[in-house]
């Protein structure tokens, strides 16, 4: 339709030429300067078609980028505030939604205010500068360093809707034990001490893992190391620090209400698409090879936990169906842009088993209460998906090195699964430093977990003062 | 007076309600329960974790009848709460001293 509107001008200039031709022939001395017109006029006609084009373009990805954004919001609220809030205990439903909510109105501030500036401002290898504090100079025009067809703001609340989510996973391991206020501060410092440099090393330009011009030079379409890993391990290590809950395991601490995981881990899924598809930047041939794939490993990943739990414990649950298409997601989200189709399928398969290996049977292993398995599904998951990305990327679909430029393995280009594994490996360095620095501050200043009467009673009646079913009206 | 309390099956609780009206019974409460006796629990199973739950939904019925209504009411419930199966429930019987109707002070048997 619009490269149909894009012709028209160009059409009408050429054919407008064979006829003022004939007219000159009769004024041979005019004919040098008409013949200048012609090519002025022609020159014109161009520059609109390509002005045209430019606009079209940029309408196009503007729209898919806005809706993009809108659906990676919806990924943190209400999709992963339902898919957790279902599997705690009916007393902390409503506490454990808050904290996903939280991240949506304290991340959106600090965002704004030196968070966006600290992950894609120019600064050194390691963070951005200052340059864009206060969103200044980030307006309406493109910033051609990241996205040059759509306004910068589009790709500031892009780039802002994915930092929300991210510390809003970790809230997974430390379900059902930690202050309002410790969990508000302790993510909200998350966000610029791991979350903004991670983004800059990997997206920002200069930065030490950026795939173009990068000193490693790592492939992470859509935040499979920023968001997974340091989510995943930094959930790790909270767990670890905060400690279990009070009865775990002896106590059975089951799911409230598989239908809101259900409906939650749905809702994830077709956010995703944003999440991944949206990373092209663009309405372009890659966000449809990214949303292809984001869909076959979701699908297949479902398939692989199902198959292992069944043999394990004898009956394909539904909780096990949804777990396992979160961690095909995850896994898929470093490659989505990357990989072809089949690939994509494998490794949500691969990522169903690990998974699942990782949730029934390291955890119980080393006994950590990783209450939601925010570890073993995005730490792990992210962590098998960086590293197959630099298995299955191929410049077929994505010539990120270049024309024709081994990308992955499956090019013939294996050093790139090294350059993975540093960019693994950095990840899981921040997110521990990171986390235990601000762990320790939170804990000595406010305090982490609330009183044991308090997790007694449930941090709804706790820490907001309400229930998330009230059964007497 | 004789209180009936009868823990049942919830999918049973229709059939005996019919066959207690149909017997002249017409007042009961009802309440829901959790409970065991020689039944074993089932179990669940979340991310590999075996749960089991040996607390299973029943029903419980309370009513207060007159002395005489004691076998019909028996077999109103038996009748229709039988499956022959581990889980259909029990019958307790006890004796009731006193019944006061609230709305007007009537005492006994007529308050039932």
């Amino acid at each position: 339709m619009f490269c149909r509107a894009l012709r028209t001008p160009v059409l009408a200039a050429l054919l407008g030429l064979p006829a003022l031709a004939l007219a000159q022939t009769a004024a041979a001395p005019a004919a040098q300067a008409s013949t200048q017109a012609q090519i002025a006029a022609l020159q014109q006609a161009v520059q609109q078609a390509q002005a045209a084009s430019a606009s079209a373009q940029s309408a196009g990805d503007n729209a898919w980028m806005l809706i993009s954004a809108a659906l990676v919001l919806l990924m943190t609220g209400p999709g992963l505030a339902l898919f957790y809030g279902g599997l705690v205990r009916r007393k902390n439903i409503l506490a454990t939604m808050m904290q996903s909510f939280a991240m949506m109105g304290l991340v959106t501030i600090v965002w704004a205010v030196v968070g966006y500036s600290l992950a894609f401002g120019h600064g050194n290898w390691f963070i951005g500068g200052f340059e864009h504090a206060f969103l200044r100079g980030v307006g309406l025009t493109p910033n051609t360093d990241y996205a040059p067809t759509i306004p910068e703001q589009t790709y500031m609340v892009y780039q802002l809707m994915f930092a929300i989510i991210t510390p809003a996973l970790i809230t997974g391991a430390f379900a059902e034990r930690m202050k309002f206020s410790a969990m508000a501060v302790f993510l909200t410092l998350w966000s610029l001490l791991v979350y903004s440099p991670m983004a800059h090393m990997v997206w920002g330009v200069g930065g030490l893992l950026n795939v173009a011009g990068g000193h490693i030079p790592s492939l992470d379409f859509a935040g499979g190391t920023v968001v997974h890993i340091t989510s995943g391990v930094s959930a790790l290590v909270t767990a670890l620090y905060i400690g279990k809950r009070i009865g775990y395991p002896q106590t059975a601490m089951p799911p409230h209400s598989m239908v809101l995981s259900f409906i939650g881990a749905c809702l994830l899924w077709f956010g995703w698409f944003g999440f991944n598809a949206g990373s092209a930047l663009a309405a372009s041939p890659l966000a449809t090879s990214a949303f292809i794939n984001t869909h076959f490993a979701a699908a297949s990943a479902a398939l692989g936990w199902t198959i292992y739990e069944w043999k394990h414990s004898g009956k394909p649950t539904a909780l096990g169906a949804i777990s396992g298409a979160v961690a095909g997601l995850v896994a898929i989200t470093p490659a989505s842009g990357f990989v072809q189709p089949f690939p994509a399928l494998l490794i949500g398969l691969i990522a169903g088993f690990f998974c699942s290996l990782m949730v029934f049977k390291v955890k119980a292993f080393f006994g950590y209460d990783d209450s939601l398995d925010a570890f073993g599904v995005h730490g792990m998951g992210g962590t098998l998906g960086a590293i197959l990305t630099g298995v299955f990327a191929t410049f077929v679909i994505n010539p990120i090195f270049g024309k024709g430029v081994a990308t992955g393995a499956i090019d013939g280009h294996w050093s790139q699964i090294l350059n993975q594994f540093a960019a693994v490996g950095i990840s899981w360095a921040i997110a521990i430093v990171g986390t235990l620095i601000l762990l320790f501050l939170v804990d000595k200043t406010i305090g982490l977990r609330v009183s044991a009467e308090h997790e007694h009673a449930g941090l709804d009646l706790s820490q907001h003062g309400e229930e998330g079913y009230d059964f007497n009206t | 007076m004789l209180k009936i309390e009868a823990i049942l099956q919830p999918s049973k609780l229709d059939a005996v309600k019919d066959a207690l009206l149909e017997a002249g019974i017409e007042g009961m409460t009802i309440l829901e329960a959790r409970g065991h006796g020689r039944q074993k629990g089932h179990t669940e199973f979340y991310r590999g974790r075996e749960y089991t739950v040996d607390l299973l939904p029943k029903v419980k019925i309370e009513l207060v009848i007159h002395d005489e209504m004691k076998e019909k009411a028996i077999q109103a419930i038996v009748g229709a709460a039988r499956t022959g199966r581990i889980g259909d429930g029990k019958i307790f019987i006890s004796h009731i001293d006193e019944a006061i109707r609230i709305r007007n002070d009537e005492r006994g048997e007529t308050a039932l």
